[in-house]
């Protein structure tokens, strides 16, 4: 298995459909984590990531171990931004490329659930009322 | 070394860096004198210690050159 990992300001969807291009997949699977406009309807402004990094790209190195040892997988790219994020922007990035779709959108989605629970990454949110939660 | 905060763990305490006493051996103690000194961290819906850039255990060792952290509730993605 191939595996692109990064933590970095800014992330694309292209770069992570590019890693996974392969002529021996015939099913790709990308989610795309982006900025809401409001949580729980209060309009937010804008979110600002800090990670740990060391830390993070280790852990989600371990995802991509377990990843390894459940499904047959031929690439897999977990990008993560950091820093300022305003609505529309892209957070966070999913993309796992394997021979038949079934096993690519059930390995897609156990990452980024363990990824939000594991990899240490926090998001701060900045409320259009002024409050910083 | 010192010890790492992060996230709503650096907001309360008020620093990014914390020189770790001398009392503090293993990751238990360490979470004892960081509730003791610090009781804004009783708040948190968890609080992890990372040893070395992994979980770590309430039993283990906590040595001088070791990278510790305080991992508050992680909310990537």
């Amino acid at each position: 298995m191939e595996i692109l990992i990064d933590i970095k300001d800014t992330i694309t969807v292209q770069e992570a459909l590019d890693f996974i291009q392969s002529p021996a997949c015939g099913g790709e699977v990308i989610f795309a984590g982006t900025v809401r406009n409001h949580t729980k309807q209060r309009p937010v402004l804008k979110l600002f990531y800090e990670c740990y990094e060391a830390m993070a790209i280790s852990e989600m190195q371990k995802i991509a171990t377990q990843v390894q040892e459940r499904w047959d997988i031929q690439k897999l790219v977990m990008l993560h931004a950091v820093g300022d994020k305003y609505p529309g922007d892209i957070a966070v990035v999913i993309a796992v490329a394997a021979a038949h779709r079934g096993i690519a959108f059930d390995a897609c989605e156990y990452i980024i659930d363990t990824l939000k629970e594991t990899v240490p990454i926090w998001k701060k949110e900045f409320f259009a009322d002024g409050e910083i939660a | 070394m010192g010890i790492l905060l992060f996230g709503v763990a650096k907001d309360i305490i008020g620093v990014a860096l914390l020189e770790k006493p001398a009392q503090v051996r293993d990751v238990a103690s360490l979470k004892a004198w960081l509730y003791e000194a610090y009781p804004g961290l009783r708040q948190l819906k968890s609080m992890m210690i990372a040893v070395n850039r992994t979980y770590a255990a309430d039993s283990q060792v906590i040595n001088e050159q070791d990278e510790v952290a305080v991992i508050p509730p992680v909310s990537g993605g």
